[in-house]
């Protein structure tokens, strides 16, 4: 139970910094650790108590596996990831080139 | 013909895929290329459409279920998805075919083909998919494309607004994970009709079940409400429609909200979980606060695209409304013929959205493209000089507004009828006052835009009609706005609309249909 609870405080610690931080590289990181927690989570809900690698050989028929399908699921997710924060990182270097900064008080012309 | 349905996502990527290899050598391939396979898209849809009955499933890699579990990844067609289909192939068309004008601005064209592409790649995946995780990878595929799309100017507005589009846009795809992992924990499966067979296999069991499902249904209303922009989540909406390039306003206000984020809701409450009374009032209040939060924050606007986004929250609202109201019916067990015409209602104001506010998107694109600003209070008399434009986008403001032979009427006439026949009187009378609402912010838009003031400024300097491909696209939508009112005629509707709404209202038989059992 306690490494949900952890995994779950990691994710608030994402949240924190999405949405207290002021520095867009700052929020940046945030949603990188809010998704490395949901990561976390993904394949801890695959996890057995002493489970091995679900490969079926001789010997091992009846073994106790871990679920394998979590961890496909993870790889996926762990690329779609990797765009999104490539795109957010790509995104964020422009605005500093249009406004010379990266505090987001002071990018604000969008409003209304 | 079950083969063929995955040509629905082989055909938009492989056409990115094309232009991105062949635009380096050949110069203006893509916008020879990209219209014909979108093109052929929406023949592909008709087909499917008028000719085949029932469900069609395909199992990718062939693989049989074992002990009527299904392992394969499903793709599936019914009639849901081709209405929702055809909305994406027909107004991603026109808007491919207003942007070989539109596009001339731009430095690197070839790579807003290319993006284009792969979103429409990714908005018929979600739709044509039968599994909860695909759903969410198509998802990221449509919405890392409109991310890019929206900063595709790279001007500081659009940067600012795709920026806060993606915080928001990532923080929903996370929860949208998050519920999923914890469908697959409840569950053991993805597929959607298992899910909703192991859900009504354990209904029985104890309270813990119950709120484990209504956790995860908040969860999910709060993910895919963000994608929807539905009322707590629509403060990205406004920027990121407003600072795109008009074709890609067009495409994200009129398809992409809806079939990232309404088809899924309704696909995923009606058919997955077992409708609840709670959560069909939760998702009939959220639309219709932002039905109303939207129109009037629409008034106050002189932005002419901001206002259309504002108006784009208001019209999304009419269709939760619409929906909302017939899952209200279905939950408490009530009449399902009432079910059936509010649910009728939203479809077709679903599709009617998506045409008249393309058409609208298009023509302030065409407005923006030839005087250059959008601020209402520096244009005006811009009716003798841009005849064309003033025309459709009076039509598509007619339409959006409900004034009689438009399309827009009907819709939202079977809504307030629906909406008083299941005796919730108060939301008839809001849906007639946001109507309203609406007509004002139209009249204001078209008084400024197009009348009030003398062409003699615009005459000097020298502003023509737009070209040939963004006229053509808009004519096209401002007939379509005429032509969807033929869908009020029962016989007309029995083709495109009942099989859609025959899938929602027997929620349960979508499972017993896909597992054959």
């Amino acid at each position: 139970m306690i490494i949900y609870i952890l995994c779950f405080i990691l994710f608030l610690v994402g949240l924190y910094g999405v949405v207290s931080k002021r520095n867009l590289i700052k929020i940046i990181i945030g949603i990188a650790i809010m998704e490395y927690s949901i990561n976390l989570f993904l394949i801890m809900i695959g996890y057995i108590e002493g489970g091995t690698a679900p490969i079926i050989t001789k010997g091992f028929e009846h073994a106790k596996f871990v679920d394998p399908l979590p961890q496909a699921m993870i790889l996926t997710s762990i690329v779609i990831g990797l765009a999104t924060t490539a795109l957010l990182l790509a995104v964020a270097i422009r605005l500093y080139q249009k406004y010379g900064t990266f505090d987001i008080n002071k990018i604000k012309d969008l409003k209304g | 013909m079950n083969s063929l349905i995955p040509l629905f996502v082989i055909i938009p990527l492989g056409c990115a895929f094309l232009m991105a290899m062949l635009g380096r050598f050949i110069k203006n391939i893509n916008k020879f290329i990209t219209p014909i396979f979108m093109l052929s898209l929406v023949y592909l849809t008709l087909y499917f459409m008028l000719s085949s009955e029932g469900t069609l499933i395909y199992k990718v890699g062939g693989f049989e279920p074992v002990n009527g579990i299904p392992i394969a990844i499903y793709m599936v067609m019914d009639g849901l998805t081709k209405l929702i289909l055809l909305v994406i192939s027909l107004v991603g068309f026109l808007a491919i075919f207003y942007s070989l004008s539109y596009t001339k601005q731009y430095t690197s064209e070839r790579k807003f083909y290319v993006l284009f592409s792969l979103m429409i790649a990714g908005m018929n995946g979600i739709v044509i998919s039968g599994d909860i995780f695909n759903i969410f990878v198509f998802l990221e595929i449509a919405a890392l494309s409109s991310y890019t799309l929206v900063a595709f100017g790279v001007e500081k507005h659009q940067l600012e607004a795709s920026f806060k589009y993606q915080v928001l846009g990532g923080m929903a795809s996370l929860i949208i994970l998050f519920s999923i992992a914890l469908i697959y924990w409840n569950t053991g499966t993805l597929n959607i009709a298992d899910i909703s067979r192991q859900l009504t296999l354990n209904c029985s069991s104890p309270e813990g079940t119950s709120v484990f499902l209504k956790f995860i249904s908040v969860l999910l209303i709060a993910g895919f409400g963000l994608k929807a922009a539905i009322f707590p989540f629509h403060t990205w909406l406004p920027d990121a429609h407003s600072s795109a390039p008009s074709p890609i306003s067009a495409m994200l206000s009129g398809v992409l909200i809806k079939a990232v984020g309404i088809y899924v809701i309704i696909r995923l409450f009606f058919n997955m979980f077992p409708l609840s009374y709670e959560l069909s009032m939760t998702i009939t209040v959220l639309g219709t606060i932002s039905m109303i939060i939207g129109g009037l924050l629409a008034i106050g606007q002189w932005d002419i695209k901001r206002m259309l986004a504002y108006s784009s929250i208001s019209q999304m609202g009419y269709i939760v409304l619409g929906l909302g109201i017939g899952m209200l019916v279905l939950a408490t067990g009530g009449n399902k013929a009432v079910a059936a015409l509010s649910i009728t209602g939203g479809l077709f104001h679903l599709l009617n959205h998506s045409i008249f506010k393309g058409l609208l998107f298009l023509s302030a694109g065409a407005v923006e493209y030839r005087t250059g600003t959008r601020d209402m209070r520096k244009m005006g008399g811009l009716s003798e000089v841009l005849p064309i434009t003033s025309r459709t986008s009076l039509v598509g403001s007619l339409a959006i507004s409900g004034i009689p032979p438009f399309n827009g009427f009907f819709s939202k006439l079977i809504i307030i009828i629906a909406a008083i026949q299941a005796q919730y009187y108060v939301l008839a009378f809001l849906a007639v006052l946001v109507s309203v609402i609406t007509i004002a912010y139209f009249m204001k838009l078209q008084k400024y835009t197009f009348y009030n003031n003398d062409a003699s400024k615009w005459k000097k300097k020298k502003i023509k009609e737009v070209p040939f491909s963004m006229a053509f696209s808009m004519i096209i939508m401002a007939l379509l706005c005429i032509i969807l009112s033929l869908l009020v005629i029962p016989d007309v509707r029995e083709i495109f609309l009942k099989p859609a709404v025959d899938i929602l209202i027997n929620a349960a038989d979508y499972s017993t249909n896909i597992l054959g059992i």
